[in-house]
């Protein structure tokens, strides 16, 4: 691949893409594992050239969704189609034109990093000559070409991750689908992944990804849904989100006693809404600064105030909840 | 078909980085298996076997053991590993790959195996003046439908488990006794009426009859259609339920 000057919006993917103009789409989208129902019921649609999120707790069905648009898990019930196919007769149509990232990575420990990269073309029918090629393009993409003919299992998870990004990009894909792309990176790591994945985007590739990370899902995503047990309970713009589920400005407030409870009373009113921590107490505010001075005025010492501006972790708390789910 | 190639080269490939390892053991292997058994033990029975030196009489039993054991290696915990260890399988099956792809170009592999460990077998048979027919190098092609009638079944064996532990139960409970009792060593006719069923409902037995038959250029008549009909509905079962099998794993 060439990766300043990708084919993502080259004439292959024309004749294939539905006249809505979207990658993918989903309606009434359902996936049952015997009793348990892992989706139940979501509607996507996936614009060429954006990047797309998907968020949730564990077990929210993210990855479930992520194995039925890769073509490796059919559909229980409703519609999905991808690039204008239907996953369930032409898969190996369709994952002609995926790059996936799956979230464990599954190269081949003992081949060498070029040796992964040039037998996964294959696959694709991709010729000897191109697919090395393309292997040493890629290599240089993800900066690993002092590695490239050292066998994988040495290196860190950081090169791994970036070499299995590198393998997705192979057979130059007109979708990318990234399943947790950063987990279990150490920040440097997670940072230059980002920014290949940013390139990526700026040169037209669709990317697709899932994530818990909601920093992650900020830098990259021009939209998202946040889902839980099975269903999407807000989709939008990062932005938008925040806008809509919740303040401009969060207050966190510490006070020295056990109970934190016993403040809320004292507190209410103060902002649309107030969260009780067994550490501190959150005020969502539109104007930080004001509430401050509100709680002063009321004579309420707290020991701590941290003022911050709303995030995506706050919408996806206030979505999915609190409760731990493993 | 081309898609299957293209995963018979990955196997290959990755086979590129052990072949000289295992390229010495291929030839030694049946080097002292012949001088242990054939030459050591064959001093004993010097009478020889239905008219045969022993040494001659089992060569090529040996040789489609050693494609036994060559289709059972590569069929058990590579197979294992690709689901659950290094999840091989997973990645190529998000490659434009069918099911059948994935494990039609793993089968290959495995019969490339085989072949190139009896083509060594065979040549050290030769060596030693055991071969009595210019049918002799047909023992490869038996090798190759013993290897597949081992190896299909095996690996739907290891498809459907996700520890190793499982694979040593295989091992005492199927490769060892089909080893044992399928007349490679001795005759079938000299086991109990109970072991003799052993040798003939597993593959072995009737590999074993085949390449013997064309060692020694003696013709299999009638019965070589039941050997070859046994081997194939090995081969066709075994490899239904590993399709079945791996779907199961990998489109879920």
């Amino acid at each position: 691949m060439d990766p300043t000057n990708h084919p993502a919006t080259g004439s292959t993917g024309t004749t294939l893409h539905p006249a809505e103009g979207s990658l993918i789409h989903a309606r009434g989208l359902i996936k049952r594992f015997g009793d348990f129902t892992a989706v139940d019921g979501i509607d996507v649609d996936v614009r060429r050239g954006e990047a797309f999120g998907f968020l949730g707790p564990n077990g929210a069905g993210k990855s479930s969704t992520m194995r039925m648009i890769g073509c490796v898990s059919p559909p229980t019930a409703g519609v999905l189609e991808i690039l204008g196919l239907d996953p369930r007769r032409d898969g190996p149509r369709i994952r002609a034109k995926l790059g996936v990232c799956p979230q464990l990575d599954n190269l081949d420990l003992e081949l060498t990093v070029r040796e992964n990269l040039t037998t996964y073309a294959r696959f694709f029918g991709i010729a000897r000559k191109e697919a090395r090629r393309r292997a040493d393009e890629l290599i240089e993409f993800v900066q690993l070409t002092e590695r490239a003919d050292s066998k994988v299992e040495p290196l860190s998870g950081g090169m791994r991750r970036r070499l299995t990004i590198a393998r997705a990009l192979v057979n130059q894909p007109e979708i990318v689908l990234l399943d947790e792309p950063t987990t279990g990176l150490d920040p440097q790591a997670r940072h230059l992944v980002w920014e290949r994945l940013f390139r990526l985007k700026q040169q037209g590739v669709t990317l697709v990804l899932t994530t818990h990370y909601m920093d992650e899902a900020e830098q990259l995503c021009d939209r998202l849904v946040v889902m839980d047990g099975g269903r999407i309970v807000a989709e939008g713009s990062p932005r938008t989100l925040i806008e809509r589920y919740s303040t401009r400005e969060v207050v966190e407030l510490r006070f020295d006693t056990a109970g934190q409870e016993a403040y809320a009373d004292k507190l209410a009113g103060i902002g649309e809404r107030l969260e009780v921590l067994p550490d501190r107490i959150l005020l969502y505010v539109a104007d930080g600064d004001a509430a401050t001075a509100e709680v002063q005025r009321r004579s309420l010492s707290p020991a701590g105030v941290l003022v911050r501006r709303s995030g995506l972790e706050d919408v996806f708390l206030h979505l999915t909840g609190r409760t731990l789910v493993d | 078909m081309a898609a299957a190639l293209s995963v018979l080269e990955y196997h290959l490939v990755n086979y590129r980085r052990t072949w000289q390892s295992s390229a010495l053991s291929t030839l030694v292997m049946p080097l002292l298996t012949v001088l242990g058994f054939g030459v050591g033990v064959g001093a004993y029975v010097s009478s020889g076997v239905d008219g045969v030196p022993y040494l001659d009489w089992i060569v090529p039993g040996l040789i489609a053991s050693t494609a036994l054991q060559a289709a059972v290696g590569e069929a058990t915990w590579p197979v294992l590993s690709y689901f659950e260890w290094i999840k091989v399988y997973f990645a190529q099956a998000a490659a434009p790959l069918r099911v059948v792809d994935i494990l039609g170009g793993h089968l290959a592999f495995m019969l490339f195996r085989v072949l190139v460990t009896s083509t060594a077998f065979l040549a050290v048979a030769a060596a030693f003046g055991t071969l009595h027919s210019w049918w002799a190098p047909l023992t490869l092609v038996v090798s190759l439908v013993v290897g597949l009638a081992v190896a299909a079944p095996t690996v739907a064996y290891a498809a459907g488990i996700t520890s190793d532990s499982y694979l040593i139960i295989l091992m005492r409970f199927a490769v060892l006794p089909m080893s044992l009792f399928s007349g490679v060593f001795f005759p079938v006719e000299s086991l109990p009426e109970v072991l003799r069923w052993v040798a003939y409902a597993f593959p072995l037995w009737h590999g074993v009859e085949l390449s013997r038959d064309a060692t020694l250029g003696t013709a299999p008549g009638w019965m070589g259609l039941v050997h070859a009909a046994c081997l194939v509905a090995w081969c066709a079962a075994g490899f239904l339920l590993a399709h079945s099998r791996f779907r199961r794993r990998l489109v879920i």
